[in-house]
């Protein structure tokens, strides 16, 4: 039930997916609000404050995420040899791209040597400072990767619909509900 | 009605003087970075080299309507100077000068405040750099003090004293005259907690 099976992702995937789904589309949607506030505005400091808490956290979540799904097997791949291997690399680029904007926001905040604080709970501290540009760079990185992560994730939620729908495969069902065997 | 009115009225009245009567505490704004530790010394007398302290923390306490109580404490990680040339920073932190490995910090606790006139006064202290702790006196403006726009209350100060470098053990003998002092610089807001 909580570990992944052949035919079935357990619970901790399951959850994991989820929980990263809402906070990535939420982070995105807040970076993108906050990034127009006017310097009077009253989020002006506390929106990009619950920006990179949650950032680190998902960051977390993601690490823990991929060494959950390198150690646990994975259920198998409906579809032809092509529609697989595209599935394949479609979810390689959904985590390259998660790591590509959380580490590139990372070392926006921690360009001059600054560690990041989380929710007040603790602090990340600044690894990589000092680059050449780096805070501009890294922003750049961040921006676009961000958009290009949301448009694979649409992709990502309309092949979703499609195997669910068009193909009747139990894909969705599969990352919805862990059976018990 | 009228006489709840005034009674009420009243009633604020003489809140008043209590809630400004009170010292308040703030902390200075490090993680907004509205705080800075500046100096500035000659270069052999053609120029002067600027530099900064950049890792510190401190807060003070101040009341506008009893000044003479404030007081202020400021602790500065000496590793954190800059000055824009890594080998000269290196220099400046090394025994010949800052001794930094041996005290990292300095400190500043302030003794005694007196006000000069409107939101202006001399701050007394005990400012502890290279081990060696001195009594120093530094002007210090109030330059402004209100709510911010993101929920906060803030104060800001500015002030600049003229510190003799071998009173804290530092040997600028082999420098000229010029090189024997150096203006330290403070500017920081504190948030009211």
């Amino acid at each position: 039930m909580w570990r992944n099976h052949r035919s079935g992702w357990g619970w901790i995937t399951i959850a994991m997916h989820w929980i990263s789904a809402v906070a990535i589309i939420g982070l995105f949607v807040l970076g993108w609000w906050m990034t127009d506030l006017g310097y009077y505005d009253a989020w002006y400091n506390l929106a990009p404050w619950w920006h990179r808490s949650l950032g680190m956290l998902v960051l977390g979540l993601t690490l823990a995420r991929l060494v959950w799904r390198l150690v646990q097997p994975a259920p198998r791949v409906p579809g032809k040899r092509l529609e697989r291997l595209a599935a394949h690399l479609g979810h390689i680029g959904l985590y390259g791209l998660m790591l590509a904007v959380m580490v590139s926001g990372y070392l926006i905040s921690t360009a001059k040597g600054r560690g990041i604080d989380v929710f007040g709970w603790f602090e990340v501290p600044a690894l990589i400072s000092g680059l050449p540009d780096q805070a501009s760079i890294a922003g750049e990185v961040h921006w676009y990767s961000a958009l290009a992560l949301m448009i694979l994730a649409g992709l990502h939620a309309l092949a979703a619909l499609k195997h669910h729908f068009l193909d009747r495969h139990d894909v969705l069902r599969r990352m919805m509900v862990a059976r018990s065997y | 009605m009228l006489k709840k009115t005034a009674l009420a009225t009243l009633a604020a009245a003489a809140l008043i003087p209590l809630s400004q009567a009170q010292a308040a505490d703030y902390v200075i704004d490090t993680e907004g970075q509205h705080a800075f530790v500046q100096f500035k010394i000659s270069h052999l007398g053609f120029s002067y080299i600027l530099g900064s302290f950049e890792e510190f923390e401190g807060g003070f306490s101040y009341d506008p309507e009893n000044p003479e109580a404030s007081g202020v404490e400021m602790e500065v990680q000496v590793g954190s100077l800059n000055t824009n040339h890594a080998e000269r920073d290196r220099h400046i932190l090394s025994d010949d000068f800052l001794g930094a490995d041996s005290f990292p910090t300095a400190t500043f606790v302030s003794t005694g405040f007196e006000p000069t006139g409107e939101g202006e006064g001399l701050l007394s202290g005990e400012l502890t750099l290279k081990g060696q702790t001195q009594a120093i006196e530094m002007p210090v403006t109030l330059m402004g003090e209100g709510d911010d726009p993101w929920g906060n209350y803030r104060a800001g100060f500015e002030g600049s004293t003229l510190l003799t470098l071998a009173d804290y053990g530092i040997d600028m003998s082999a420098f000229p005259e010029a090189m024997h002092e150096l203006e330290l610089y403070v500017t920081f807001e504190g948030i009211r907690q």
